[in-house]
């Protein structure tokens, strides 16, 4: 009796705060209906659809009438004679370059203690300006460059008496070519939030370092180092969270027949499979890719919690 | 020493800050080491412009920065060619489109989600946060796309990309640190509604930040390939990095692989017209980003700075 007198009631109240929630922010919500309806359409959708992985889908048939299969494609994947060296190519690749990482930072050392203002802003306005240069073309230069009639740097490396060598064409360059590239082009870009972090280490700290007569070396190592710590472990989480699926774009522009069994990675694998074959398995396919975003988010969590726990620096 | 305080932009002195003996060392490496990365990213720029400026024959002749014989042959040859042309047309129309159309969805998006009082937009919050982590894939989502028939349309490469959940965090930081609550409380008082106070006083005071989205979704909407690779199957349709991927690339592998059997004066042909407009064309096909570079160039500094203040 009690029970059926208080429904209404609070049916009530509830109309009454959606209305006092409408009257305020009702602007709000329509506002937020572009986006939302874009977020559902181009990405949770998608998500709904990773169920192709576990169906044996066709193109003509729609997604829900088509049948389980359960693991049957991540199985596959995972007992292809090319699994291993797909992923070992794959973790080559990123380890490389997560090796590189530090160099933004000490890039932005060296400019921040740099003593003449106007040759340290020179060299930074000009060290993020290849960040513009579309893949499309950087890969194009590279290719030119390391040609060996007349590229680039055989011929810097001729006038020390270096052969020059078509470094395209041997497979044991890729990754140095990959990574290295990368570094010439993003090592400027990826500096600019170190030094602001650098400008805003206190110079109280530097001062009184001097007085305790620590030289610039000493003070990098016990000053700035401690302070820009927190901006370079979440970069680093964040630069771990996509292990897997990083420069894609590239490799498949350098990729060519002689260097595939050193440059097929994950992703240009699952395009192969599923968009550019002539008959394209998407179940496989899809199967392939859901497997490289839970590994990138296992990654994720795994670096956060190691990170959290040695440092005190963690995303959530 | 000074350095630039990030608040106010301007510069402060610090005080003259001496150096010890062995610190001379150190400065004489640094100055070496800056001025030997320096050489390194700016040689291949010149000289990337300096061959556009050589003819077809003379490119690759030595890593000289001054062109051999002078000549605009190259930049003729790019102007006479017509895909590069159409390239350049969708390019613009998509980059143009494109970009208006990601900053309407990342304002309206960042603006309430910027606004303290608004409680519920923690959930809208949260739904744009997990799509950083977690995604769909290439194969379902471009099934999803096919699904809703817009494959070959310049929806496919525009809506998709339109609302960039980092840029959207960003301006949202950008909005709650600059436009203080008491702004908005003594307009609301005065009858200003949402959408009027949005326009006529959060946009307004919001440039610098604006310039620096735009700039970010206008950069990739310029550059990328690989959406219009893949959504794109009419020719006629592709924009200019996807002309440039035919041109300057896929001619380059040619001469690679044995395995393509083409008649030796076709080939020769292609790579002397590749050959010749190779530099000009990278030229020419930059010059948009170069061009807003120097002007959105310490917006841009300041973009990625809010963007380090932890959405």
């Amino acid at each position: 009796m009690t029970a059926k007198a208080i429904a209404p009631v609070r049916g009530k109240r509830f109309i009454q705060s959606f209305k006092n929630e409408m009257t305020r922010h009702g602007a709000l919500y329509i506002m937020l209906l572009l986006p939302l309806t874009i977020l559902l359409a181009f990405k949770y959708a998608p998500m709904y659809g990773i169920q192709i992985a576990f169906r044996d889908f066709r193109i003509t048939r729609a997604m829900e009438k088509c049948d389980w299969v359960g693991l049957k494609y991540v199985i596959r994947f995972l007992t292809n004679d090319q699994f291993w060296q797909i992923l070992r190519n794959t973790l080559s690749i990123n380890l490389y370059s997560l090796a590189t990482f530090p160099i933004s930072l000490i890039f932005a050392l060296l400019l921040n203690y740099m003593p003449s203002q106007k040759y340290k802003k020179t060299v930074q306005m000009i060290s993020y300006a290849p960040h513009f240069i579309s893949t499309v073309v950087m890969a194009s230069l590279i290719l030119q460059f390391l040609s060996a009639r007349g590229g680039l740097l055989n011929e810097v490396l001729g006038i020390f008496g270096i052969p020059s060598v078509n470094y395209m064409a041997y497979p044991e360059y890729f990754y140095s070519v990959y990574v290295w590239s990368g570094v010439w082009q993003e090592m400027g870009y990826g500096a600019i939030i170190y030094i602001s972090a650098l400008s805003g280490v206190s110079s109280e700290l530097h001062e009184a370092a001097i007085v305790d007569g620590a030289n610039i070396i000493k003070r990098i190592w016990h000053v700035d180092i401690p302070s820009i710590l927190p901006t370079f472990c979440i970069l680093l989480i964040m630069r771990c969270g996509s292990l897997l699926n990083i420069g894609f774009e590239k490799v498949l522009l350098l990729q060519n027949n002689i260097n595939t069994s050193v440059s097929e990675v994950i992703s240009t694998f699952v395009y192969r499979q599923g968009i550019a074959a002539s008959r394209p398995q998407y179940s496989y396919a899809a199967a392939i890719g859901l497997f490289q975003s839970i590994f990138n988010m296992i990654m994720l969590l795994t670096v956060n919690t190691i990170t959290g726990k040695l440092t005190g620096n963690s995303m959530f | 020493m000074s350095t630039i305080d990030m608040k106010t932009g301007k510069k402060k002195k610090r005080t003259a800050i001496k150096y010890m003996k062995s610190d001379y060392a150190f400065l004489a490496f640094d100055t070496l080491i800056l001025t030997l990365i320096f050489i390194i990213i700016l040689y291949p720029l010149l000289y990337v412009i300096s061959c556009s400026f050589s003819g077809g024959k003379m490119v690759g002749g030595g890593a000289s920065l001054i062109p051999l014989q002078a000549t605009l042959e190259g930049y003729t040859a790019v102007i006479e060619d017509a895909s590069v042309w159409r390239g350049y047309g969708n390019s613009l129309i998509y980059t143009i489109s494109g970009t208006a159309l990601a900053l309407l969805t990342t304002i309206l998006c960042a603006y309430p989600l910027s606004r303290r009082t608004f409680k519920n937009g923690k959930y809208m919050m949260f739904l744009c946060v997990f799509t950083m982590y977690f995604s769909g894939g290439l194969i379902p989502t471009y099934l999803t796309i096919r699904g809703y028939g817009i494959l070959d349309t310049i929806w496919a490469l525009i809506l998709p990309v339109s609302l960039s959940v980092y840029n959207m965090i960003v301006m949202r930081t950008y909005f709650r640190t600059s436009i203080p609550d008491e702004m908005h409380e003594a307009a609301s008082i005065d009858g200003c509604g949402e959408w009027r106070f949005l326009t006529q006083i959060v946009l307004p005071l919001s440039g610098p930040i604006i310039a620096v989205i735009g700039l970010y979704y206008a950069v990739d909407l310029w550059n990328g390939y690989f959406n219009a690779m893949v959504y794109l199957q009419d020719k006629a349709k592709l924009p200019l990095a996807n002309v440039l991927r035919e041109l300057l690339i896929q001619n380059q592998s040619l001469g690679m692989e044995s395995n393509v059997q083409m008649d030796s004066t076709t080939l020769a042909l292609l790579e002397m017209r590749s050959q010749v407009m190779r530099y000009s064309l990278i030229i020419v096909s930059s010059l948009p980003v170069m061009m807003l570079y120097p002007f959105v160039q310490k917006y841009f500094v300041k973009g990625v700075m809010i963007g380090a203040v932890k959405g």
